[in-house]
């Protein structure tokens, strides 16, 4: 393949693919039902391993046998009634699936006056999307014969997810975890081994999550035969970032159903958080051939992107490989991973999915960083205006659907009114998990309270 | 697999004329400075040694154990950049004809430029890349590359390699075929196992002429047994551990002794 010179600069305004798509986007919702975006090469159930110049193989060898199985066994699988039955099965008695789609009226008030509707991944089991992903996987590993999963965690979401489906299916479980991240996610800990898992503090390199997926990788490689690999997002070698998506693209296909039903027409507009892209994949797949739907990731801009402190990685990061996909990247000129920064242990990755990637390069998808503290002004919000507590990493979608909404709002056609704007917010977890930090954040913890001493450590109860 | 004026081909070649396997022996670019690094390596050459591998330090080197880890990551807090390679590679070649490999994860080299880093390499005396974690199915660029620089192209095979990709990587490969001994990482083992000759005679099989083996050798007697059946036998963790707990005196003792095991036929 040939090296493929990006701008380094932001690429969050995608101007002239937005032009074309605006002039297609009445034919397209007029057509829609018949043959959607007829004059497009259909987006969606993008095989991979490739997607544009992103994606592939860049793994040890000793590690392709067992992604050609992964592979294989993912594709019958997908063809196999029993196996899509047992998904859906499971997601409807076990999940809670479909989520509902709320429409958060007060919220809306605050985002120019648009409509702004919730899709409730928050009220999956487990409290977020990643429950589609694990189940789906912990079905393959036992399809392939494994005995045992591993996982990486950061705040420690997907290994109570993973911990999860392997209790229910009868796997083993180990979860990697950066020892600095065990240490302050001791309940996330405890979570996991009630669950039964043994989570394995990582003390290599930064001892972040990008070293939890290095030393995951390092097992893997040395237990393949029994082990199956359950990567907690879209990214990673083929065939992982197309199979995650898989798993999540009900996200999408609900939203998209239940938005039509709710009002009669597509949004105008699906907004996501992005930190390896799961959640985020998941939603957009479903509008992916709607051109006039605009779908927008939101990357973690920590302090602020000109800070450096952030994990906006394809708001400010170049092409480069990391766990085995060539992606946007964040890297040091010399082509050392840089460590990434935000509030939200989940968008805490220096990597991103390759998919998004490519949407961001050809225009589909539009991605922007937004900062802790928007994020955290976000979360209150949600809190005080709809009774809900969202995930802090998906504070980060609701933060960028208030400038959304104003932006349309701001942009109205002559004779259109805000109220006919519709915006979808991946709602993609709830925010049990995240009181200490934000009770640390807002002040509401009295000076040595044993829950300040923990909150300030980042503890997420 | 391509024989074309492959240095370390040849370094191979010679050993074989000598009834012997070769030896290649592995040290981190940087630990703990560069001009160790460059003293170490010319200690190997000194005292049997046939092919030196050099790593770059890279932040995630998912093929490592903890003793090249922490190695690596001490070498990067020293303050090691990716340039540097070529004035190890230089110091090295300048003043031995043993042949210099670098062992490098893809990204530092994708960064830099895939042309640009060869043409650099190649300017330092270079012989070619080992790469652990590309793949031919995904080195187009550094394919054509290093043809025009003419520089080898080491891929690993593997316990778990397909028959018909064993064919495809050794057909790919310019130099030798690292034939990874175990499923597992760097690090020392005190039996490389049964997998490591299945590996061999299926990459020879599969037409390689020079197969060399490496991941957890560390004793003479390991050398010994692997040198039954491969061309080549790799030592990393433990020259990396003598480096660190012996300077480049212990470095030197290692190989002496582990040179001893290259033998054809040791009676
Ligand atoms: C609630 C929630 N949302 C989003 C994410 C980010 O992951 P992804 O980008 O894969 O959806 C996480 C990850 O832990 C999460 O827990």
């Amino acid at each position: 393949m040939t090296d493929i010179h990006q701008p380094a600069g932001p690429r969050v305004s995608g101007a002239a693919p937005h032009a074309e798509i605006d002039s297609d986007a009445a034919e397209a919702f007029l057509s829609h039902d018949a043959h959607s975006a007829s004059d497009h090469e259909s987006l969606r159930h993008a095989p991979g391993p490739y997607f544009g110049a992103y994606g592939g193989r860049w793994m040890p060898e000793s590690l392709i046998a067992a992604l050609d199985e992964l592979q294989e066994t993912f594709e019958a699988a997908k063809k196999d009634p029993e196996f899509t039955a047992q998904i859906t099965e499971l997601n409807s008695t076990y999940a809670g699936r479909p989520s509902l789609l709320t429409e958060a009226k007060s919220f809306a008030a605050h985002a120019g006056g648009v409509r702004v509707f919730l899709k409730r991944e928050d009220l999956n089991h487990t409290g977020s999307h990643k429950i589609n992903n694990v189940l789906g996987q912990a079905l393959l590993a036992k399809r392939m014969g494994k005995t045992r999963v591993i996982a990486e965690t950061g705040a420690g979401q997907h290994g109570v997810a993973s911990a999860t489906a392997a209790a229910l299916l009868g796997l083993e479980c180990v979860v990697y975890m950066g020892a600095e991240d065990t240490r302050r996610q001791a309940l996330n800990v405890a979570r996991m081994q009630l669950l039964g898992a043994e989570v394995i503090p990582v003390t290599n390199g930064s001892q972040t999550l990008k070293d939890a997926i290095n030393d995951a990788l390092r097992d893997w490689v040395a237990n393949v035969d029994s082990t199956h690999y359950l990567l907690g997002t879209a990214a990673g070698a083929h065939p992982f970032p197309a199979m995650v998506r898989y798993f999540h693209e009900v996200i999408g296909e609900e939203a998209r159903a239940q938005i039509l039903e709710q009002t009669g027409k597509l949004p105008d507009a699906v907004c996501a958080c992005v930190g390896g892209g799961s959640n985020a994949i998941g939603i957009f797949h479903g509008f992916l051939d709607d051109p006039s739907v605009r779908l927008y990731g939101f990357e973690a801009g920590g302090d602020g992107v000109e800070s450096g402190r952030h994990a906006a990685t394809i708001t400010l990061g170049r092409p480069g490989v990391l766990h085995g996909a060539r992606s946007y990247l964040m890297q040091d000129e010399y082509g050392q991973t840089m460590e990434s920064h935000s509030i939200s242990a989940g968008l805490d990755y220096p990597g991103v999915g390759p998919e998004h990637a490519y949407l961001a390069d050809i225009g589909r998808a539009s991605y922007e960083p937004v900062t802790d503290r928007e994020a955290m002004d976000a979360f209150q919000l949600l809190c005080r205006t709809e009774g809900i507590i969202p995930a802090i990493e998906t504070a980060h979608a609701l933060a960028g659907a208030l400038k959304v909404g104003q932006r349309l709002a701001a942009d109205l056609a002559p004779g259109e009114q805000a109220g006919d704007k519709v915006i979808i917010v991946n709602l993609s977890g709830r925010g049990d998990k995240d009181v200490a930090t934000a009770a640390e954040y807002f002040d509401l913890l009295p000076d040595d309270s044993a829950e300040q001493e923990i909150a300030q450590e980042g503890e997420q109860l | 697999m391509k024989t074309l004026s492959s240095k370390a081909a040849a370094a191979v070649e010679k050993a074989r004329s000598e009834g012997r396997a070769a030896l290649i022996g592995y040290l981190p670019a940087g630990f703990p400075d560069v001009p160790t690094t460059i003293e170490a390596a010319l200690a190997m050459a000194a005292n049997g040694v046939d092919l030196i591998e050099i790593g770059i330090p890279y932040s995630d080197p998912v093929m490592d154990g903890r003793v090249i880890q922490d190695a690596t990551v001490q070498a990067l807090a020293a303050g090691f950049t990716v340039p540097q390679i070529f004035d190890v590679v230089r110091g090295i070649t300048s003043a031995t004809d043993v042949p210099v490999l670098v062992m490098t994860y893809w990204n530092p080299v994708m960064r830099m430029g895939v042309r640009e880093f060869a043409s650099r390499l190649a300017e330092a005396g270079g012989a070619g890349l080992i790469t652990p974690d590309l793949i031919p199915d995904e080195a187009a660029e550094w394919m054509a590359v290093s043809d025009e620089f003419g520089l080898d192209r080491v891929y690993l095979v593997a316990p778990s390699t397909s028959p018909a990709r064993m064919r495809s990587t050794v057909e790919a490969s310019r130099g030798f075929v690292y034939g990874v001994s175990v499923m597992g990482i760097t690090g020392a083992r005190t039996s490389v196992g049964a997998a490591a000759r299945a590996v061999v005679d299926d990459a020879h099989a599969a037409g390689a002429e020079r197969v060399c083996v490496g991941l957890g050798v560390s004793s003479a007697a390991q050398v010994a047994e692997i040198a039954g059946y491969a061309d080549g036998v790799i030592v990393g963790t433990a020259l990396v551990a003598a480096l660190r707990d012996g300077g480049v005196p212990a470095v030197a003792a290692l190989c002496k002794d582990l040179s001893t095991g290259t033998g054809k036929n040791p009676s």
